[in-house]
This record gives C-alpha cells, structure tokens and sequence, in this order.
C-alpha cells in the first residue's frame, strides 16, 4: 500500500507560557488535570492516526474537545507542541516559511465554519483569491474560478457579494475556493454547522456528490454525530483532546470501545447507519430462499423486503456472488433489539 | 446600621463628600490669596518665594500646603525650553553638504532634519499648489531660475477654477452618486463667484498633503501596533496623551522645531490626526475574524499579501471612519494653523474675527466648512462603496469618468482662453475670480449684526449679566474658594471608590501634576468652564437624544445634524456666538454647549438604540408603559454607552474652552495663546497642554473604569 496521505504521531498541542518544558517533563505522560494546575490547557493529547489517499475521516467531538485544533495543528495554522505530522511523506513541522506556502498554495485547501469570505470581493473574486496569491493571471484564474462556480452550482450569482448571499450559498463560495487550487487534501472545520437543518442535508448531499466525483484526501471536523455517519470512511470520537475511539461507522455503533462513545451511539437510529454486510452471517446456510440482497444496503432500506420472508435472506456482492446471508430475526435484533439490555 | 448595610457604596460616597467639605471650610482662604492675572508669576515681586532646581530659578507665592501646593514643578517648562534649545542648537553638530553655498557647513543633527523635513513638506504643497493655482517654484526646484527664464513656456497657469470644479463633480458622483456631485458643484462655483477661490485652494493643498500623510503614518503605525505587542505598549500612552491634547497646545513646540508657515501646519497636523488614524486601524484589523486571516493564510499568503489583500481590506471601513477623522482633524488644523502663518481660509478667519469682522469671518468660515462637508461626504462615501465589477464593460464604459474628465479639461482651457479675448482688460472671470472682485455678503452680515445688537441689545445684555453675575462668578468662585488638599482627597476618593486603588494612583498621579504646577488657579477655572458646559450640554444633549429617540425619522435626522456639525472646524463655532454675544465668557461657554451638546445626543441616541430588540419586546408584552420601559429598561441598560458619551463631551468642552481663549478666557488656555507669541513659550505651552490632557484623563480614566464594571455587572458588551 502506498504512503498514508496525512500520517500523524503522537501529535500533542498545549497552550501556555511553559507548554514545550511541561509537555518534555511528562514524558509522554499528559494528565490534563495537572496541566492546567500549572496554567496550561490541553488542546489536543497525544494524537496518532492516518488517512490514507482518497479517505475521508471525520473527527467528531462536542465543543472545547480539541477537534479543531488537532485540525489547526495538520494545517500547521497553529504549530503543534510535541509529536510529528508528515503530509505525504514531507515533515511538516520542519518546513520552512516558503515551503509551507508552496504546501498550501498547492496541495491544501479549507473551508470554515463561518465561511470567512472576503467581504470586500464578489464570489468570483473569492474563489479567485487563492489562484491569484499563486500569481497566476488574472484572465486564467477568472476562467478557472468560473468552472468552480458551476461545480457548486452557484452559475449567474458570480459577480454578487457574500453579504448578498444566504448561508448555504455562502458556504458553496467557500467550498469552491477551497477547491479552486485542485488541492490533495482538504480540511474541512464544521462546514455545515452554521446552516439550518433542510440547508445542512441539502449541502451534506452535495458534499457526498462532489466527493464521489473529485476523491480528494478529506478531514471533516464536526460535532454532530449524525454528520459524522453519513459522511465518514472513518470517525474519530475526541473528548478532552484524546481520540477516544477511531473506527468506521458501523464498528463504532456497534462496539463502542468507551462509555463515552457509546452514550453518542445509544441514540442512533441504527438501521439508518449500518449496511447489510455490517450484521449479516459470513456463512450461507443451505435454508436461502429467493430473495438477494446488496451487501451495500443500508438496512432500512431493506428491511420491509427481508421481515416479509421467512427464510434466510441472501446477501451478495457487487458482483451478484452470494457471501453470506441475513435472517429476520437478525433485522429485529439489529433495530429494536438490545440497546439498554446490554447495559 | 441595615440602610447601611444596604448600600454600602451611598455610605462611601456620602462620607467622602462629607470630608470634602468639612476641608473645604477648616481650611481658611489666606488672607494674601488673589487670583493672579497675568504672567506675574515671571515678574519678580519681593512677597514671592522662590526656590532652586535643576539650576533653574522659580519664584512662586507661597501659601498654606493645604491651600495650594507649592509649584514644585515650575521648573519644568523652562528646563523643557531650554533642552529643546539645546537640541536644536548644540546637540550633534554634523558636517552637511549645502546645495545653494557648495560647501560643507556644520548643523546640529536635529536642526538639520527638521530642516530638511520641512523642505520636503514645502514642496509637497508648493507642487499642489501650483496646479490648483499656478506659480513655478517646484519646476525650479528640478531645474534653475536660470532654466525658466530660457524656458518661459514651462510657467504654467494654475487649473482654472472651471475644471477643478467639474473635476470635484465627477469625482463625487462616481464616489457617491448625482447628490453629491450636485452638492460638490454647487459648493465648487460658490466659493469661485465669492472670491474666495485663492484661500480655498490654499487650504485645499494643505489638506492633501496633510491628509494622506497622516493616513499613511497612521495606517502604518497601526499595522505596527497590531503586529507587536511591544510597539502597542510604546505607542499607547501616547495616544492617551494626544487624544485629550488641545491642539492649540502642540502648536508651541512644533514652532520651535520646525518654523513658521504651511509645512510646519503639515507636521502639526500630522501629530494631531496621526492618532485617530493608529487606533482606528488597530480597531479594525482587531475585530477581522480569525477565520478570515485563517483562510487567507490557507490560501497561501506570505505576511504581506495577508496585510494587503486580507487584513487592510477586510478591516477597510474601520480604517476609511479613520481617514475621515484625519480629514476632519486637518480641517481643524487648517484654521488653529493659522496662528503659527499657515495661508488660507483659516488666516483670513482668524484675521477677521481678530477685527471683530464677523461678515468676512462668516464668509471664510462658510467657505471653509463647504470644503469640509464635501471631502467629509466623499470620504465617507469611497468607505461605504463596493467596489465594482468590471469584466463585463467595455473600455468606454470602464473608463467613461477618466473620459468625461478629459473633456472638461479641455473645455475648461478652451473656456479660459476665450475668457483671456473676452475680458481682455479686466479680470479673466473664468480662469479665476480675484479674492477682492467677487461677490461679497461680509456687508450684509455685518449689518444683520449690527441689527441684532440695535434690537436686541437690552435683552442679550441682560441675559449675559444675569448669566455671568447670577451663575458663572459665584460658580467660578466656588471652584477657587476649594483649597487644593480637598480638592486632592475628592478626586482620589472618587478614583478609590469608582476603580480601587489602581484607578485611585492614577487620578493622583494626574492631579498632583497639575497641583504642583504654577497653574492650578488656571486649571481650576478651565475646569470650571468646561463643568458647566459639559452640565449643560448633557441635559440638552440628553432631552433631545431622548426624545429623538422615539421616532425613527427623527433619530436618523439628528444624526446627520451632529455629522454635519461635527464636520465644522471647532473655530467656526466662534463666529456666530461672537455675533450674537461680543467678547465675553458668555460666548465661549455658548460655543462650548454648541460645540459638546453634539456627542451628548449623538451617543444617547446611539446608546438607546444599543439595547436589545429583544429585552424591548419583552419588556412591551410584560405590559410595561412607553415610560416605564423607558427608565426602567432604555435608560439603565443604555447607561453605560451614554457615560461613553460624557467622556467625549468632556474632552469636546475642554477643546472648545482652551479655543475660547481666542475670544479671552482666564484659563489655561490664555496661557497657551500667549506662549504662542513668546520666544520661549515652547515649555509653557507643552506643560499647559499636558495640564490641559491630564484634566481630560482624569475624567476619561474615572468614566471608563466606572463603564467597565458597570458593563460587566449588566454583562453587556
């Protein structure tokens, strides 16, 4: 397998007068109790993952759980304490001014939670912004920006004002300018956060369509766990600045490794998150009837077809091979079943 | 003892005021005690004391410690005088190449660059001036004398009066539409067919060199400041200091160092304006969000393209309210620069109000004011605007304005060439009117005051009797009659009450420098002046916010009133007072209540409209009268802004009654007046105007605390 795109290694970010020399004398030990006796705050407590080319992780935790800053720390907008950070193999927090510029200016792109639009450019102007820091000219990087307009749909309000525009219009002009540089990796901070709930699932889809079309390298920072499920090949659940869990969504409701993330799974609507292949047997037993099944399905989506059978249920791959099979049984036990019981 | 324990701050301030007075009559008036007129404290007189600091000499009239401090800082001013002398003087001789004589002369290093300072200020506004009207000093500035008389083609008329006044019209309308060009025209052609043409221009150059230079001093100190910590620490006394300064008072040692004339105005101007400028680009770049910066940043700027192309813009209409400070401030420099040879309207203002003519003043003023409005608007208007897009116009369209202008241009050529045939043996009235040939009004308001004194005279008399002998002798007379120790205790006490013991250092620090100084009867009366009309002020600024405040329309029109009033150079305020009350204290204490009633109402009104939309419905469906909601919500909740606003109308009082010793106070400011003419008057002026700041922040430290907590106990923001 090829090199992780974000590699990070127990990366700890503390803020105060005596980080560096604290975070030294705890030797790898960080007790965030003692930390802020001594004036210091934790921000994000010895944090190690990857993600890999093409994968998306979302990094899930409530406010003042050091999401954003572990966030801030990978775009190197706040220079991390302690650990090492590589972005495709490149240390990051050993590059120089001029190289992380050129990182920025090429292979990274952003978007916020409060849009941070220029007030004082139009939306092609914004997305424009980017390409013009680069220096490249400003016919080229008008034409390039108009392409992102019509990528986010926003064709025809080109020349108008952020403040002219409603949220979720406003957020389309950050998404694209985040995009205007065909960057690798894109960092997105509680992009939909700020938007009413029909706007956020509108984006949210949206979001999911670009995604499939562009495969960029992709952290997504929210705090709302239904986001988080709809969107992530993985999810990491922080608290306290520690990753309390880091899984894909279905291992996460279904086996919360605490009892924080289980307090956030107690309430899901499990059929909703979890596909067919996250709860069916591997084995085929020789009982099948007729009906197949995707292993991709969500399970609402096919619940009525299999509680309607009475015989075992075949699953199959994209490829129509049977690999396994699901009962009814399975589907009641799955929704309704053993929630508060398993206490 | 529970009333007691109820309000235990009532207690405080009772028990203060009570031992205030109780000093205030064990402590006898001496029986030697006169208020002294004049400089006597310079003229020798066997009853004086006299002591020896720093080799210099003060001699003083000693009374009762408790009665009045001993000026133990009397050396001050002569030992500042005498350091400036110094320095311009002895320190540092250097040797420096002389243009004009070929040879190395030696100069002290500070004469020198203060020289060479205003050399290039004199040419900045030489340049402008001699496009708006004509001369040839700067092109023998590049060449010789000897050049341009080879060369008499190259001395170019000024622009005729015609196109600058097209000029300013399209410049308006693309700032800020047809109103504004129609106002810039109209205001253009007034002062051309008034004879005023040649001053207003003058000024003019003044301004626009004034102007920008300040904005990009200021622009940039700010950008410093935001940057480092270390540079905002430096800077920030100093702001505190210039911004209860009265202007007059930095006039003084700017004499000294940089001359007399229009480059040495610049260099005032500039100290004025340059701290608005800092602290409201400061404000801005402040309140930029941090996920703008954080979005420029991932965009990939260096430090300079997130200056320029995120942070300034972005923070863009705090700075541009800044660049309409500093053009307000210059105006306002326009004419105080008068008093040390600044040309321009401002000179002939101050030469007519000083021969009581008060048609020409008005005239001058009216002028002066025109200008004022005009650049005042079209600053305000470039902040408000968007800028335009243009990829779809074609080149015709894009720069239609520049076209336009061109046109008039040679227009306005052609029009005063033909103007040259037509009034072949006059004056060419369409190059320029000549100051003495235009139309003059001075005659008819100089009648229209005389009318009103012939008809009114019996009442105005009266009513200034009255005012005087019924309300500011016994007032003025009161503050005198405080000996200095109880004085001391009641300011301190306030500060120890309203900030704890840090604001309670402060306030003494500041009061025991003014104590100690030769000037306390001064300051005391400059105070009492400033208190009266500062009482007057907020009740009549306080009962019209108010009662603006009720209507929409209204309130939105007595906003654009204080503008308007705002925009006049403070000197203006003089002429009319002057005609309607002569030479009195009655007069300055009228401009003062004009000239401070205006941030009284402006920040009621502002304040009123600072309470929540939200706590207003709640208080209206708990069924509370229009009144009810009005004292029991507006007024508590909008307090603390409206305090805000007493701090402003305190320092707007403070400038106006150090300007009234232009009509003749007996306060600090007639010092600094008379500094003005004295050779050593460096000193005295600059301790005169700390004095004068050092009132001011007593206040504005007392007020600002007082805001503070006040805010954070209505957790307000």
């Amino acid at each position: 397998m090829s090199e992780p795109v974000i590699k990070c290694q127990s990366v700890y970010k503390i803020f105060g007068a005596n980080a560096e020399r604290m975070l030294k004398e705890a030797n790898g030990n960080v007790d965030a109790k003692t930390f802020q006796d001594n004036g210091c705050i934790v921000g994000v407590n010895n944090a190690s993952f990857e993600v890999s080319k093409g994968e998306m992780l979302v990094v899930m935790g409530l406010s003042g759980s050091g999401k954003s800053t572990l966030l801030r720390c990978i775009s190197r907008l706040t220079d991390a304490t302690g650990g090492k950070i590589f972005i495709e193999g490149q240390d990051l927090l050993n590059l120089n001014n001029k190289e992380l510029i050129d990182l920025r200016r090429n292979k990274m792109g952003m978007v916020f939670q409060s849009f941070a639009l220029l007030p004082h450019k139009t939306v092609l102007e914004n997305i424009a912004f980017p390409l013009q820091i680069k220096g490249i000219k400003t016919e080229d990087s008008i034409n390039k920006a108009m392409d992102m307009v019509k990528l986010v749909g926003l064709d025809g309000r080109e020349n108008y004002f952020p403040r002219e525009l409603s949220g979720g219009q406003q957020q389309r002009v950050g998404i694209a300018r985040s995009l205007a540089v065909e960057p690798d990796i894109w960092f997105l901070d509680e992009p939909f956060s700020a938007l009413d709930p029909l706007i956020r699932k509108e984006m949210q889809d949206e979001f999911l369509r670009l995604q499939e079309k562009l495969q960029k390298t992709i952290m997504f920072i929210t705090h709302d766990f239904d986001e988080a499920l709809k969107l992530a090949d993985r999810i990491a659940i922080m608290k306290d600045g520690i990753i309390e869990q880091l899984d894909t969504p279905a291992n996460i409701v279904l086996k919360p490794a605490t009892e924080y993330v289980r307090k956030f799974t107690e309430e899901v609507p499990r059929e909703k998150v979890l596909l067919i292949q996250d709860v069916m047997d591997e084995k085929t037993s020789s009982d099948i009837g007729d009906l197949k099944v995707s292993k991709d399905e969500i399970i609402e989506n096919v619940a009525e077809k299999i509680l309607t059978q009475e015989k075992t249920v075949a699953v199959t791959d994209s490829k129509n091979n049977v690999v396994g099979s699901i009962n009814p049984a399975k589907i009641i036990n799955t929704v309704f079943g053993g929630r508060k019981n398993n206490n | 003892m529970e009333i007691l324990k109820k309000y235990p701050k009532l207690f405080q301030w009772l028990f203060l005021l009570v031992v205030f007075f109780a000093l205030c009559f064990a402590i006898d008036v001496p029986e030697t005690y006169k208020f002294i007129r004049g400089q006597a404290e310079f003229i020798k007189d066997p009853n004086q004391s006299a002591f020896v600091f720093l080799g210099k000499e003060v001699r003083y009239y000693a009374f009762d410690v408790f009665w009045r401090l001993p000026p133990l800082l009397g050396w001050l001013p002569i030992w500042i005088n005498d350091s400036l002398f110094f320095l311009m003087n002895d320190w540092m001789p250097m040797e420096f190449w002389n243009e004009d004589t070929q040879e190395y002369k030696t100069r002290p290093l500070v004469l020198q660059i203060t020289r060479n300072l205003t050399a290039f200020m004199t040419f900045l506004i030489e340049l402008i001036r001699e496009i708006l009207l004509g001369g040839l000093e700067t092109i023998v500035a590049f060449t010789s004398w000897d050049w341009i008389d080879a060369n008499p083609w190259a001395e170019l008329p000024g622009l005729p009066w015609t196109i600058v006044a097209a000029g300013s019209a399209i410049l308006a309308y693309k700032l800020g539409g047809k109103g504004l060009a129609i106002y810039a025209l109209l205001s253009m052609t007034y002062i051309s067919i008034f004879g005023q043409w040649k001053p207003s221009m003058q000024t003019l150059s003044f301004i626009l060199v004034a102007a920008p230079l300040s904005f990009i001093f200021g622009l940039g100190l700010g950008v410093a400041a935001f940057k480092s910590k270390r540079v905002e620490k430096a800077l920030y006394p100093i702001l505190l200091v210039m911004q209860t300064m009265p202007q007059y008072a930095v006039l003084v040692p700017a004499l000294v160092l940089f001359g007399v004339g229009d480059h040495a105005a610049v260099i005032i101007t500039m100290i004025v304006a340059v701290p608005p400028m800092i602290l409201l680009t400061l404000l801005g770049l402040r309140a930029v969000p941090p996920e703008v910066i954080e979005a420029g940043r991932m965009s990939g700027c260096n430090n300079w393209q997130l200056m320029s192309k995120v942070l300034i813009p972005t923070a863009r209409r705090d700075i541009l309210i800044g660049v309409n400070q500093v053009i307000m401030v210059c105006f306002s420099m326009a004419v105080i620069s008068a008093f040390i040879g600044a040309k321009g309207l401002g000179f002939n203002l101050l030469l007519a109000l000083n021969q009581l003519n008060i048609g020409l003043a008005l005239e001058a003023g009216l002028c002066i004011s025109l200008i004022a409005i005009l650049l005042d608007k079209m600053s305000l208007a470039w902040a408000n605007k968007q800028v335009d897009y243009f990829g779809n116009l074609n080149f015709f369209q894009r720069n239609k304005n520049s076209l336009f202008f061109g046109v008039v241009l040679i227009t306005g050529i052609l029009l005063a060439y033909f103007g040259s045939i037509y009034f072949k043996d006059g004056y060419n009235y369409l190059f320029e009117v000549p100051h003495n040939k235009g139309i003059s009004t001075a005659g008819f308001w100089n009648k229209g005051v005389d009318w009103i004194f012939d008809t009114f005279f019996v009442y105005i008399k009266a009513f200034n009797t009255w005012l005087i002998v019924d309300v500011l002798q016994p007032m003025r007379a009161l503050y005198l009659r405080m000996p200095a120790i109880a004085t001391l205790v009641l300011v301190v006490g306030a500060g120890y009450l309203i900030g704890g013991i840090r604001s309670a250092l402060v306030v003494c620090g500041l009061t025991l420098f003014i104590a100690l100084s030769p000037w306390w009867d001064r300051a005391l009366v400059t105070t009492y002046m400033a208190t009266f009309g500062v009482l007057v002020s907020c009740a009549i600024g306080f009962t019209v916010g108010t009662l603006c405040f009720q209507n929409k329309h209204s309130r939105k029109f007595m906003l654009n009133v204080c503008d308007i009033f705002q925009t006049f150079p403070s000197f203006v305020y003089l002429i009319p007072v002057m005609m309607l009350f002569g030479i009195t204290d009655t007069s300055v204490l009228i401009a003062v209540i004009v000239y401070a009633t205006i941030p009284a109402t402006r920040y009621t009104i502002e304040g009123l409209r600072s309470v929540p939309a939200g706590l207003h419905d709640a208080a209206t469906m708990s069924g509370v009268t229009k009144f009810q909601r009005l004292f029991k919500i507006e007024f508590p909740l909008a307090f603390p802004h409206m305090m805000l606003g007493l701090n402003q109308t305190i320092v707007f009082a403070l400038f106006m009654v150090i300007i009234g010793a232009f009509i003749g106070t007996e306060d600090l400011g007639q010092y600094i007046l008379k500094a003005l003419s004295d050779k050593n008057g460096a000193g005295i002026g600059l301790t005169l105007g700390i004095c004068v700041a050092f009132i001011g922040l007593i206040f504005d430290n007392l007020i600002r605390t007082w805001v503070d907590k006040r805010k954070k106990h209505l957790g307000i923001d």
